[in-house]
């Protein structure tokens, strides 16, 4: 008896390991090659000779990149969308969040139907891209002429991350509020000082959602951003990849380096600010997950 | 009911005289007073709703004004007129797009297929692997080895549908004068998986792959990241639950049958509920990225048709907002019948 049972644990336990371990290494994999596809060389690359670690290192295709213009650009066009883009949906969804968190406020219910039927329904891309195009007409008749401001204020709003922060700060015990209000504090310094750091990881977690969609925004991006030098990253890779893609453009490819390590080399790039915060934020993620059971 | 003098008169047994609810004169004077109340109430926590406007306009302006756009899928276009003084064409677009016979309806009817099998293979493929992963992460019980494992399969979440799409492209890619063909495909064809000449001509030019791509690297995306809520659930268990089944005699498999699936079931339960009421809500940006004029067979799916058919403006944005509408109107019936049993199963609304 005994022993069937460890057997039959011991087979489980075996299998878990070696398929975790294979899932995990298949997960990296195409990562892993992608750095070293980029920094190896043009033969190398074309003859597939590259299968896990670089051959013949060397880092033209960077160097190029690095060279272009237009990478910086888009970087810093990146930089710019999720700086600011994370700033003004926090402050919003913070502020909404914690009117709604009061049960004092009026139409309670009704706000928050407001914001959960978002969820629900979509107008769908063809009605949100005419819309944006009125928004532009606006902006434009204002003396916002960079679309990016378009980017940042008009999208990335997302009513669940509202919520999360809703329901953070209705478990804040209203014992405490009541003492700040007693000691003369107002509305702003209520929420300064005593909801915003009983909160603090669930703003970080909204924080960091709202950042990660910022840093990989795309699709908007590309259609509501006409001028070439406002493009942020993910259009500017998108771009360079479709070129590559094109048949008709392939004869004029002919440097040092593949382009293939062209590509991989500016997915790297673009990947690594991610790869250095990642190990820091990813407790936050697991965490956000775990608020599920959201109540209307 | 107000105004009715012997709804709120009493009788008094005493004198025998009737004389007014003094209750009843407050709750009339509550009713008759109720806006200048909610304004007295407003004006006292007025900063409470000065906070409330940046959200409520963000929402207004870029979430409920494109709906009023969908009225343009119930007008005849004319580019002079403004969406609502069009004339009104009724179900027209509605009509032409389900039961029109042309190319038209013909694609609406394709891109239906594709975005409902899309969604029903990754409810089929994709929905049990992170239990799976869940399930035999549970089993690893070094605490370093477990997080480095389910650090390295979360991962690729993080990264933008731009970077996975590319990556994507790039490994399954064609055999050219610049290079050989992606090296997912030659390790595929090595297996005997695909034939040469397919992995060659690029597996995503070729509409017969491009489902089984989709769901793959759907599953590299979402897998790791997805097992988080079933990995809670388990870890939730008490080890007593273990013991007394080890007790009883029962083996691994016994334990998973009788002690950790009923455990983990409202979980999957739960979780399958929400798949099942995203169901039409296909992400249309992965789509887009990966498709091209030759998959479009089994790639098309609905907002990615609207998508080329209404970019070109006219005639073209009514039927794309029509097709659109349709789609995201039965995916809302699906989500609040979802959410519904959702709480009647489980007393957890998602929403």
């Amino acid at each position: 008896m005994k022993r069937k049972l460890e057997i039959s644990e011991l087979i489980f336990k075996i299998l878990s390991y070696v398929f975790l371990t294979i899932f995990a290494l298949m997960c990296l994999y195409p990562f892993v090659y992608a750095v070293s596809a980029s920094m190896s060389g043009r033969t190398a690359v074309q003859e597939s000779q590259v299968v896990l670690l670089p051959k013949d290192i060397q880092f033209e295709a960077f160097s190029a990149m690095f060279s272009n213009n237009m990478f910086w650009n888009s970087y810093a066009n990146t930089l710019f969308l999720t700086f600011y883009g994370t700033l003004w949906a926090l402050g919003v969804s913070i502020l909404g969040a914690y009117a709604l968190s009061k049960k004092r406020l009026l139409f309670r219910k009704t706000f928050n139907f407001f914001l959960v039927f978002t969820m629900w329904f979509s107008a769908g891309i063809i009605p949100q891209y005419l819309n944006y195009l009125d928004t532009q007409k606006v902006f434009n008749a204002m003396g916002i002429m960079d679309d990016k401001w378009l980017v940042v204020i008009a999208m990335g709003m997302a009513a669940m991350n509202i919520i999360l922060l809703r329901n953070a700060f209705e478990n804040v015990p209203s014992e405490i509020e009541e003492a700040a209000i007693v000691d003369g504090a107002t509305e702003m310094q209520v929420l300064n000082k005593v909801y915003i750091p009983m909160s603090k990881s669930t703003i970080a977690t909204v924080a960091l959602f709202f950042a990660i969609s910022r840093w990989n925004g795309y699709f908007w991006a590309r259609q509501m951003i006409s001028n070439g030098n406002e493009h942020p990253l993910q259009v500017f890779i998108r771009l360079q990849l479709e070129m590559y893609t094109d048949p008709d453009q392939m004869s004029g490819w002919d440097r040092i380096y593949a382009p293939d390590s062209m590509i991989y080399a500016l997915i790297v790039c673009s990947i690594i600010p991610i790869l250095i915060i990642y190990p820091f934020i990813q407790k936050y993620f697991a965490k956000g997950t775990n608020v599920g059971g959201v109540k209307e | 009911m107000k105004g009715k003098a012997g709804d709120y008169l009493l009788y008094d047994e005493a004198s025998g005289t009737y004389h007014e609810d003094p209750e009843q004169a407050v709750r009339d004077d509550v009713e008759k007073h109720y806006w200048l109340n909610v304004g007295r109430t407003i004006v006292k926590d007025w900063r409470l709703y000065v906070m409330l406007v940046p959200m409520l306009l963000v929402f207004l302006f870029w979430r409920y004004f494109p709906m009023y756009e969908l009225l343009g899928s119930f007008k005849v276009p004319d580019g002079i007129l403004p969406v609502n003084d069009q004339l009104f064409s009724g179900f027209s677009y509605f009509k032409r797009l389900l039961v029109g016979g042309d190319s038209l309806s013909q694609n609406f009817w394709m891109a239906m297929r594709n975005t409902f099998l899309l969604s029903f293979y990754g409810l089929c493929f994709g929905f049990p692997m992170p239990i799976i992963l869940a399930l035999f992460f549970n089993e690893v019980r070094s605490n370093a080895a477990r997080s480095a494992l389910q650090v390295m399969t979360y991962l690729p979440k993080f990264m933008s549908t731009v970077v996975m799409t590319s990556l994507v492209t790039m490994l399954v890619k064609q055999g050219s004068i610049i290079g050989e063909m992606g090296i997912v495909s030659q390790a595929l064809s090595a297996l005997g998986l695909i034939s040469k000449e397919a992995g060659n001509a690029g597996l995503l030019n070729n509409p017969d792959y491009f489902r089984a791509i989709y769901q793959i690297s759907g599953i590299w995306e979402e897998a790791g990241y997805g097992s988080i809520v079933f990995f809670a659930a388990i870890i939730a268990i008490s080890p007593t639950s273990y013991e007394a089944a080890q007790i009883d005699g029962a083996g691994k498999w016994a334990q998973m049958r009788y002690v950790v699936l009923p455990s983990i079931l409202s979980t999957i339960v739960i979780m399958l509920i929400t798949r099942i009421g995203s169901l039409l809500n296909i992400g249309y940006e992965k789509v887009l990225l990966l498709y091209n004029t030759k998959t479009y067979v089994t790639a098309d799916v609905i907002s990615t048709l609207a998508y080329r058919t209404g970019l070109g403006g006219g005639a073209g944005t009514g039927i794309a907002s029509a097709a659109e509408m349709m789609n995201n109107v039965v995916g809302m019936l699906l989500v609040i019948g979802a959410n519904t049993i959702a709480r009647k199963a489980s007393n957890t609304s998602l929403y």
